[in-house]
């Protein structure tokens, strides 16, 4: 089913900061994974990570997600930002896709029967409704990245974190998991990080991009500009990017 | 070779007509054997869990203790046991040497280690696959643990078996601190060992073809439970999960 979305490609209104990243080292071992991260998030942005494989993003998603610590700087959240991530390789709980939902709601203090009310609807708007009494662990990838996605959207979350979550389906899945995205994407105005190195993709639903290298945010720059305009003086590291000799 | 045969026909006679005497023993020891595991396994498992996502100072510390309590002899754990509930130990006051109960402590005391060590294990590894994803949801320390129980239940249906098949045939402690008093204390492989010594072989390998049974019985219970758990599974292919039953 091909459906055509128009997505909004404009700068939301810059007022109302969201997230703050104030000099965010993450080390592991050895190796620091980000170095010197500063970033600001206005609520309604729709910001993409890109950069080669080791570059940081999922890192810094996580640390931005607050499941990963810092090892310096900090991480300030807007008080009472509701906010949901979905990892690349959803987890699925061995038990029916309907309570999977439900739990994330109930663990965070909504009542289990109207836990499972909600959790219904969530996944009516992922078309999993029909599947809510199957064991989750039994679903397709593609299926598994829905539910994932249902269980985000179900505790309406004010921002949504998305680590690279179509790059491990096939075709037909990734093309299911990226309409409900876009679907999403146009009917709300919630704040939205993504991971991706998928460039159609990034195109398509971000306005803002941001290019990380070895732990380090090397470009910060609206879509278009990132796109459409010449990089090789202002940005080199993400023009060879862009070029495909990063990767 | 015909003594071992004698035996061996003599023995199946005595499974065969019911022996109470032999009845009676094997009832027992599947009495001590399941408190043991009951007690062992709620502890270690709520021990092990807890151990597996906690980050503490010692904590190394404790994770070497408890997997050299793996190897733990059960005569030293008999006789650890029987010291403290000896008359002029720190529990004389309960009276449970010579009893059932004594016993029960003793093979909990011995497959303790075993559950906690395999749920530490079993809990840390899921935590470090899929840790995350919980906490991402709210779930905390407590509750991270405890899901990742939950959502791993049959791997420690499997635990829970391999800690009684570990408590049925042990001999050391039940022997130092239950006495092996007939009709009283007396247990399958106790009675084994005292047969052996007093030339009552046919009693003997009866009851050693009894045990072999439960845990052979054991054996196809964690085979059912595996053949089971991958049909609810479907196409998992989450490779620690199977590598785990």
């Amino acid at each position: 089913m091909n459906v055509q979305i128009e997505i909004q490609q404009t700068i939301p209104n810059r007022k109302e900061l969201q997230l703050q990243l104030q000099s965010v080292d993450v080390q592991f071992g050895n190796h620091l994974a980000l170095k010197q991260i500063d970033l600001n998030v206005y609520a309604g942005e729709r910001v993409a990570f890109v950069g080669a494989n080791g570059s940081g993003k999922s890192t810094l998603l996580r640390v931005i997600h607050g499941v990963l610590p810092v090892s310096s700087g900090q991480v300030h959240w807007q008080p009472g930002v509701q906010q949901a991530m979905v990892f690349q390789r959803p987890h699925m709980l061995r038990t029916s896709v309907i309570n999977f939902v439900a739990l994330a709601l109930w663990l965070r203090g909504v009542p289990w029967r109207s836990a499972k009310e909600q959790a219904l609807q969530a996944l009516q708007q992922v078309d999993l409704q029909d599947l809510a009494r199957r064991n989750a662990k039994t679903l397709s990838g593609g299926q598994q990245q829905r539910l994932a996605f249902a269980r985000a959207l179900a505790v309406h979350p004010q921002c949504m974190l998305l680590d690279e979550p179509t790059s491990s389906l096939d075709p037909h899945a990734k093309r299911e998991v990226e309409r409900i995205m876009e679907h999403w994407i146009a009917e709300n105005a919630t704040t939205l990080l993504f991971s991706s190195h998928n460039l159609g993709q990034v195109k398509r639903l971000a306005t803002r991009v941001i290019y990380l290298e070895n732990g380090r945010i090397l470009a910060d720059l609206p879509t278009q500009q990132f796109f459409n305009q010449p990089l090789e003086k202002s940005h080199p590291e993400a023009h060879l990017f862009l070029r495909g000799e990063r990767v | 070779m015909s003594s071992l045969a004698d035996s061996a026909f003599a023995a199946f006679d005595l499974i065969t007509q019911l022996d109470p005497m032999l009845g009676s023993v094997v009832a027992r020891s599947l009495w001590v054997s399941l408190w043991a595991t009951v007690i062992a396994s709620s502890l270690g498992i709520c021990f092990g869990a807890w151990l597996a996502v906690s980050r503490f100072y010692g904590r190394g510390v404790l994770l070497t203790l408890l997997n050299t309590l793996l190897a733990l002899p059960s005569v030293v754990v008999g006789l650890v046991v029987y010291l403290l509930l000896s008359r002029s130990g720190p529990l004389g006051y309960l009276g449970w040497l010579f009893s059932l109960k004594a016993m029960v402590v003793a093979q909990s005391v011995l497959v303790f280690p075993v559950v906690a060590a395999l749920t530490r294990q079993c809990v840390e590894d899921a935590d470090r696959l899929h840790g995350e994803q919980l906490q991402s949801l709210g779930a905390g320390t407590v509750l991270r643990s405890l899901l990742l129980v939950w959502d791993e239940r049959y791997v420690f249906l499997t635990i829970v078996i391999t800690a009684f098949g570990r408590a049925i045939s042990e001999v050391g402690a039940v022997m130092v601190v239950g006495g092996n008093i007939e009709g009283f204390t007396r247990v399958m492989t106790t009675a084994i060992a005292l047969e052996t010594s007093k030339g009552d072989l046919p009693l003997a390998l009866a009851l050693g073809l009894v045990l072999l049974t439960v845990v052979l019985c054991l054996n196809i219970l964690v085979a059912s439970l595996r053949s089971w758990r991958l049909r609810e599974d479907g196409s998992t292919s989450d490779p620690l999960q199977k590598a785990w039953i």
